[in-house]
């Protein structure tokens, strides 16, 4: 069972930019590509922890504004020679309001 | 007792030439040299990328005042030889006589221009020189300005494309039925046609001129069959003819050229000729790479070595940026020969080998020239081509093994094959030269061979040479590509982006050709710092694709909190101001507060979320960034000057917060430290910073280039001016014309390197009208840059930026 819970509008969020999301479970980075397709991922980096939300985004990728790693944000895995992976999280889109599923939050959060 | 030896003619034939005879160790001539147009020796085939702005004139200069001072050479440039008396062996001019012992003629050639009505109308102009080049780049400036170029061959249609990049409308006229018909077939020249229109030029073939029409000026074309097209600017194209008519005057043995024999000598023995002013049995050349051929030859024959010139084969490319064609040897169709082909409709490439008896005797390539070379190789050795017939037209990759590598392909060229055709070097002889010389660089490489260094199409082959030779330690900072997004280096993107102005990252992407939709970490600054720097009024700076810093103009840290500077003019503070530091870092609990090498005051470990806060409680007391997290000015540290130290001899305190009041806020490459000390003692650490100021009793030092960093380097001294407003403007210049020409992330001192400390100097020292120019562009620049950009935020730009969007899965929130 999904727990669908508004985040907010496609509009929050610029074009080849990021916003967060704020759980229980540390900060969610939601991002919001070139052609307006959204995805969220842990907002932390595998190497040293730095916000991915605050980096680049090219396509569907965002680069780490610390060291400069890549991650796919469809997969969540990092480009190229480094390797790790962070979290992606479920969203939905119904027109311009975006959802994301807050089960997966609260299962995670309770591990 | 040297001999004296006159040239007429300062083009690139007696330019090589002259090469040639000073590679001797005895020098047995001394040389004066005649030259119409007012300039030494440039590369003439450079002409189109000057004409479409991707080149400066400055870097097509082949020969410039220094390596004439160098070899003795007395230049009489801007003075035409008038007559020859071969009796008494003197040339007129209007400086007067001038006595040889053996003379050289290089007069080269004359454009074409066809007789008809209004020929000789204002606005009717040849593509031959550098003057036509300014008339034409005038003549585009003008909003809406629409050019008619006769002639659809190489030379009409580099300059059609080039005007059209330019921005006017552009029509060609031809007369044959396919554009370039002497180097294409029918097939290429439609695919080049269809290219050339899709840019916007309009191409007219079977095209009779009949009149050029106007009253005081050319105002349109009016062609034979009554078609009119309107004209600010007509240039003429359709050919050149060989210069000869003083050598017709002196009575020298002329037909179509200047005869000359084997050993490029007139009918005179004293009198050679070369260039495409001459005759070699029967035959009139206009190709650099047999021109070449001729200058060594002359040169061996003053020099009294043996030497004969033969005709070459040669090879064609059209130096129009994003078209690639190649054409070399014979293509007519004929009963005996048979021809091979290959279409890509999809992919815009057309491939064309004609052969007879399994030779190949021409080859046509459009789209895909890669294997050029390797063709133009087969067909001057006559290889006998029936083995790989079936896949000769895929390519070299193809023969044997299928090797889709292109290292494997340069790899596997003889080492005579012909790398450069403009001036006739093989392989290997560049790569022995790399070998034995140590080279590294391509710059060097072309220094000591002169392969790729005329047209420039063959860097690429060059290069993998290079590769190939030194394998790692080949490290191409020449032409590295900007990143994966596309294979263009940074020069090619800032040249392309003011040639083609591109005004948008979307637009650069696509007009460039990247691989990738979005581009990547790497080009996305760079793009956008390129198109702040060269369209400041027009370009909407894009935030998305700048570096986190500069987004939210605060320092990121490791733990991702953010370190804030306030901008402290010249380093100088009160006590009102470090009491609202103070107060700042109390109300909002930061926990470090640094002082930094800039003579700044660093707050540290700022939540992301109180940014705003903290700038607005600093806004109030009067402090605006400091951009301490800028690809931009960031500090102009002094000392305390003539104010209190008891050696300071200017105020030098002062002259660092004008320097600061006045740059503040404008992007640069890289960032930007400066300094001013009151005395040569430097306390303020002036000549280790990007640009540095000594205040002496007579003025004040100018100093650039230092780095103390990863490298560490003291300054070079740019020079000595008199007074505070001339210290101003010139380091203003300096820093424009590093904005202008730097690679992003290039620093000071890596720029000036690779341009020469001495050129810079002209550029903003020597040269005061070129300084103006700069300095009022950064002026210009400054309207739109000096925002202090905490204020703005405080104001609520961006807030998005600086809070959450949505809080979830907490108990209150999950309800």
């Amino acid at each position: 069972m999904n727990d669908w819970v508004e985040i907010g509008r496609l509009d929050d969020i610029p074009r080849r930019g990021a916003r967060c999301v704020e759980t229980p479970l540390g900060r969610v980075a939601v991002f919001r590509t070139a052609s307006d397709e959204v995805y969220a991922i842990e907002d932390r980096c595998p190497h040293r922890g730095g916000p991915l939300s605050q980096g680049i985004v090219h396509g569907a990728e965002v680069t780490c504004p610390l060291h400069n790693w890549v991650f796919s944000l469809e997969t969540g895995l990092a480009q190229g020679a480094d390797e790790g992976v962070v979290r992606t999280f479920a969203l939905k889109r119904e027109g311009e309001r975006i959802f994301m599923d807050a089960t997966t939050v609260l299962a995670m959060a309770a591990e | 007792m040297k001999r004296k030896l006159v040239v007429i003619g300062a083009g690139m034939a007696s330019g090589r030439m002259l090469e040639h005879l000073f590679e001797a160790e005895e020098q047995a001539f001394d040389v004066t040299l005649f030259g119409a147009e007012p300039r030494g020796n440039y590369n003439r085939i450079m002409l189109s990328p000057v004409l479409a702005g991707e080149k400066t004139f400055e870097e097509i200069v082949t020969h410039d005042a220094h390596w004439y001072a160098a070899h003795d050479v007395t230049c009489r440039f801007g003075e035409t030889v008038t007559r020859i008396d071969r009796q008494s062996k003197v040339v007129f001019s209007k400086g007067g006589e001038t006595p040889y012992d053996k003379l050289v003629i290089a007069t080269g050639s004359a454009p074409f221009i066809i007789p008809v009505a209004g020929r000789d109308l204002p606005g009717v102009m040849a593509f031959r020189d550098l003057d036509d080049v300014n008339a034409m780049v005038a003549a585009a400036e003008r909003p809406g300005a629409r050019a008619v170029v006769i002639g659809g061959g190489l030379l009409g249609l580099e300059a059609a494309a080039a005007l059209r990049a330019r921005g006017m409308e552009v029509v060609v006229l031809h007369l044959m039925g396919h554009l370039m018909e002497r180097q294409l077939d029918p097939a290429a020249g439609y695919l080049l046609q269809k290219e050339l229109e899709g840019r916007g030029i309009k191409i007219h073939t079977k095209a009779q001129t009949k009149a050029i029409l106007g009253e005081d000026r050319a105002e349109a074309v009016l062609l034979e069959d009554g078609t009119v097209y309107p004209a600010d600017l007509v240039v003429m194209a359709v050919g050149i003819r060989p210069e000869t008519r003083i050598a017709v005057d002196a009575g020298l043995d002329v037909e179509r050229g200047i005869v000359v024999n084997d050993q490029m000598v007139s009918s005179d023995p004293d009198i050679l000729a070369i260039g495409e002013c001459v005759e070699h049995e029967r035959i009139c050349y206009g190709l650099v790479a047999p021109l070449y051929d001729m200058a060594r030859v002359a040169a061996r024959t003053l020099r009294g070595m043996p030497a004969a010139f033969r005709p070459v084969e040669t090879a064609t490319q059209l130096k129009v940026t994003g078209v690639n064609l190649y054409s070399a040897g014979d293509f007519a169709d004929g009963e005996d020969r048979e021809e091979i082909v290959l279409r890509d409709a999809s992919a815009g490439i057309y491939k064309r080998l004609v052969l007879k008896d399994d030779r190949i005797l021409g080859a046509v390539l459009y789209g895909d020239t890669a294997d050029g070379a390797w063709f133009f190789d087969l067909l001057k050795k006559g290889t006998d081509v029936s083995q790989m017939r079936e896949t000769l037209i895929f390519g070299q990759a193809y023969q044997g093994g299928g090797e889709a590598d292109p290292m494997a392909a340069v790899a596997a060229l003889p080492d005579d094959a012909e790398i450069c055709g403009c001036n006739g070097v093989c392989k290997g002889k560049i790569v022995s030269t790399i070998r034995e010389k140590g080279l590294t660089a391509l710059d060097d490489v072309r220094a000591h061979t002169k392969a790729s260094s005329s047209c420039g199409t063959c860097t690429g082959l060059v290069e993998q040479l290079m590769k190939l030779t030194l394998g790692d330690a080949y490290n191409p900072t020449t032409v590295q590509p900007m990143c994966g997004c596309t294979d263009l280096g940074h020069d090619d993107v800032r040249r392309l982006i003011r040639a083609k102005k591109l005004k948008t990252i979307p637009a650069v992407m696509q007009e460039l050709e990247w691989k990738t939709s979005c581009g990547c970490a790497k080009c996305r600054p760079a793009l956008n710092y390129y198109l702040v720097c060269d369209w400041p009024d027009e370009y909407a700076d894009d935030y998305q694709s700048r570096f986190i810093n500069e987004r939210v103009h605060a320092n990121i840290q490791k733990d991702g909190t953010y370190s804030v500077v306030p901008r402290m003019w010249g380093g100088v503070t009160s006590a009102r101001e470090l009491r609202a530091i103070a107060d700042v870092v109390d109300k909002f609990n930061i926990p470090t507060v640094k002082v930094t090498g800039g003579q700044r005051i660093d707050m540290l470990g700022i939540r992301k979320e109180d940014l705003p806060a903290v700038w607005a409680e600093l806004g109030k007391a009067g402090f605006v960034s400091g951009h301490a997290y800028a690809k931009g000015l960031r500090t102009v540290k002094t000392c305390v000057g003539s104010d209190w130290c008891r050696f300071g001899t200017q105020d030098s305190t002062g002259l660092g917060i004008r320097i600061e009041k006045f740059m503040w806020g404008s992007w640069t490459p890289a960032k930007v430290k400066m300094a001013v000390s009151g005395c040569p003692r430097n306390c303020a650490e002036a000549t280790c910073k990007d640009v540095g100021v000594i205040c002496v009793d007579s003025g004040f030092e100018i100093h650039f280039a230092g780095a103390a960093g990863l490298d560490i380097k003291g300054t070079e001294k740019l020079g000595l001016v008199t007074s505070e407003d001339e210290a101003l403007e010139v380091i203003v210049a300096l820093v424009q014309m590093y904005r202008e020409q730097a690679r992003y992330l290039e620093r000071i001192y890596k720029w000036a390197k690779r341009v020469g400390y001495d050129e810079i100097r002209r550029q903003v020292l020597a040269d005061k009208a070129r300084r103006k120019e700069y300095f009022d562009r950064f002026v210009f620049s400054q309207k739109f840059a000096q925002v202090d950009p905490w204020s703005e935020r405080v104001s609520g730009r961006d807030k998005h930026e600086f809070k959450p969007m949505a809080a979830i899965g907490f108990p209150q929130a999950a309800e």
